[in-house]
């Protein structure tokens, strides 16, 4: 009896918690005019946001510009196809590496961030405190960021993709020794920029979504004590990356199949 | 600046409990209590840890919402209002939290100006006046440009003040006070408190468990036990009170009705000895 007692309080506590994002979301979605109205608030969380993540963003695609370069120079060598490094270095970054590996590490850098921010702000009673100045602590904290996280996100990964090239080139062509002229003629007429870089977009723009939204309602349900911040902000990663993967899967898949 | 006027017609009593339950689950917090804020006067709410005097102050905030009864602001009723009207009577009160909960992320300034700034249209140099003046009735004008970091406990629960009667409320709700604070700025704030309401014709309530301090502040003193009201009335009544409990809480005993030692096996059996005969 006890056991059916704990089964259905756990599934009635799942079930509201669900609900509960789902609210949440939606909110954030509507007050999205609002929010815009005063952009300022979003500019300083975009600024916020995006020099969290900048420079690791940055590093990480050079590295992994790099290693693409040494990697595919590899494999397309045996085939007598290493002129077009270019190519496939830009196709999988563009396409795949830059939204996945950037909202990974956006997730782990600026996501934990918001949501030690929104949790200690809760346990610190700021939140309460704004609430009963008659200010929606959704519309005031949770918007702006949520909304700064879906702009800075394709920004980031943009970022990611070309500093990600010229890291391919500095190995390709520096390194290697592939022809400069066809490492870039190949990858200006290989990448189409609706159906590559346009795919790229969709998918930062839809892990931006997932990742802040999971941050903001992980920090916003964070039990406001030390130890319920700190699980909160690790169950920003945990969900936000498994997220991010499972997504990628399904867009990759609808986008091949259109 | 001189006192708010009340009119002989209106309700004296700006804020009413009738007959109010709250709890978690099945722990009861307030078994059907009933009191009344008199309008321009100190309320004091006493009574031990967790009987629920922050309830109190959260149910006439509308943060929680009372399970039976009726919580009226200005004769309104708290509990029945949508968000919009809500949050219409929210901008008639002010609420000190315990610790302040003063925005880390904005210095002293701009915490006291963030109500101004979010409810009103005034023009910034409006806004600093009045931000001034508002620092200055708690003694805090020159630490203006302070970040919370920067200031000790008692300075930023006066900044949570100056913050809390920015707008002007007529209700200004204080959660505990005087908690961690060192005699000379436990003084203060005693002293503020009754100045303020005073001076601006504020009505407020007082949640708080430093009985000198208190007692000395305020005009009436509910103590709440057990989810109910133990005793109510001026400072000398409760101190007068025969009430066992009243008494314990007033002399500060720690055997009484409410025990010192939490219930559970006896010293015999936990410690393996026979009873002295």
């Amino acid at each position: 009896m006890k056991f059916l007692e704990n089964l259905g309080f756990g599934l009635r506590s799942y079930l509201a918690g669900l609900g509960l994002g789902a609210r949440l979301f939606v909110r954030l979605v509507l007050l999205g005019r609002v929010t815009m109205r005063r952009f300022s608030l979003v500019r300083d969380q975009i600024h916020f946001l995006g020099n969290y993540s900048l420079a690791i963003i940055a590093v990480s695609g050079l590295f992994v510009g790099f290693v693409l370069s040494l990697q595919g120079y590899y494999t397309l060598q045996r085939y007598g196809s290493a002129d077009a490094l270019g190519l496939l270095v830009a196709l999988s970054l563009v396409r795949e590496l830059g939204p996945v590996v950037s909202a990974l590490l956006f997730a782990g850098r600026a996501g934990t961030s918001l949501t030690a921010e929104i949790g200690l702000m809760k346990a610190g009673e700021q939140l309460s405190a704004m609430d009963m100045m008659a200010v929606d602590p959704i519309k005031r904290i949770l918007a702006p960021r949520f909304w700064a996280g879906v702009i800075t996100l394709p920004l980031l990964s943009a970022v990611f993709s070309a500093v990600g090239v010229v890291g391919g080139w500095m190995v390709g062509v520096l390194l290697i020794g592939v022809d400069e002229g066809s490492f870039w003629s190949q990858m200006q007429g290989g990448v189409d920029v609706w159906s590559d870089v346009g795919n790229g977009v969709i998918k930062s723009v839809v892990f931006g979504i997932t990742v802040t939204f999971v941050a903001l309602l992980q920090g916003y349900e964070a039990q406001p004590t030390p130890e319920g911040v700190s699980r909160a902000t690790t169950r920003t990663v945990v969900v936000a990356s498994l997220a991010v993967l499972a997504l990628d899967f399904v867009l990759t898949a609808m986008m091949f199949s259109i | 600046m001189t006192s708010r006027y009340f009119p002989p017609t209106a309700n004296s009593a700006l804020v009413e409990l009738r007959d109010v339950r709250f709890g978690y689950g099945e722990r009861v917090i307030l078994d059907g209590i009933t009191l009344t804020v008199p309008r321009g006067k100190v309320t004091a709410l006493m009574g031990a840890s967790g009987g629920g005097k922050t309830t109190v102050l959260r149910l006439i905030g509308g943060q929680y919402r009372a399970q039976a009864g009726q919580v009226l602001f200005d004769d309104q009723e708290v509990g029945a209002m949508q968000a919009g009207d809500l949050y219409a009577v929210r901008r008639r009160m002010g609420m000190l939290f315990q610790f302040g909960a003063l925005f880390t992320d904005l210095s002293v300034f701009d915490n006291v100006a963030f109500p101004l700034r979010e409810h009103t249209e005034l023009s910034e140099s409006m806004i600093r006046d009045i931000v001034l003046m508002k620092l200055q009735a708690v003694g805090l004008r020159g630490a203006r440009n302070l970040m919370p970091s920067e200031v000790s406990g008692g300075m930023a629960r006066r900044v949570a003040l100056a913050r809390a009667i920015a707008l002007d409320p007529e209700l200004v709700m204080y959660d505990e006070p005087f908690a961690g604070l060192d005699p000379i700025s436990l003084g203060t704030a005693a002293r503020l408190i009754r100045q303020l309401n005073d001076s601006l014709g504020l009505t407020s309530i007082v949640v708080s468990h430093d009985l000198d301090e208190t007692f000395h502040i305020a005009d009436q003193v509910i103590v709440l036990a057990n989810g109910k009201i133990a005793a109510q009335g001026t400072p000398d009544d409760v101190r007068s009170s025969r009430d066992p409990l009243v008494r314990q809480f007033v002399t500060a005993a720690p055997d009484g009705p409410v025990q010192f030692h939490y219930p559970g096996a006896s010293v015999e059996d936990d410690f393996g000895v026979e009873a002295r005969p």
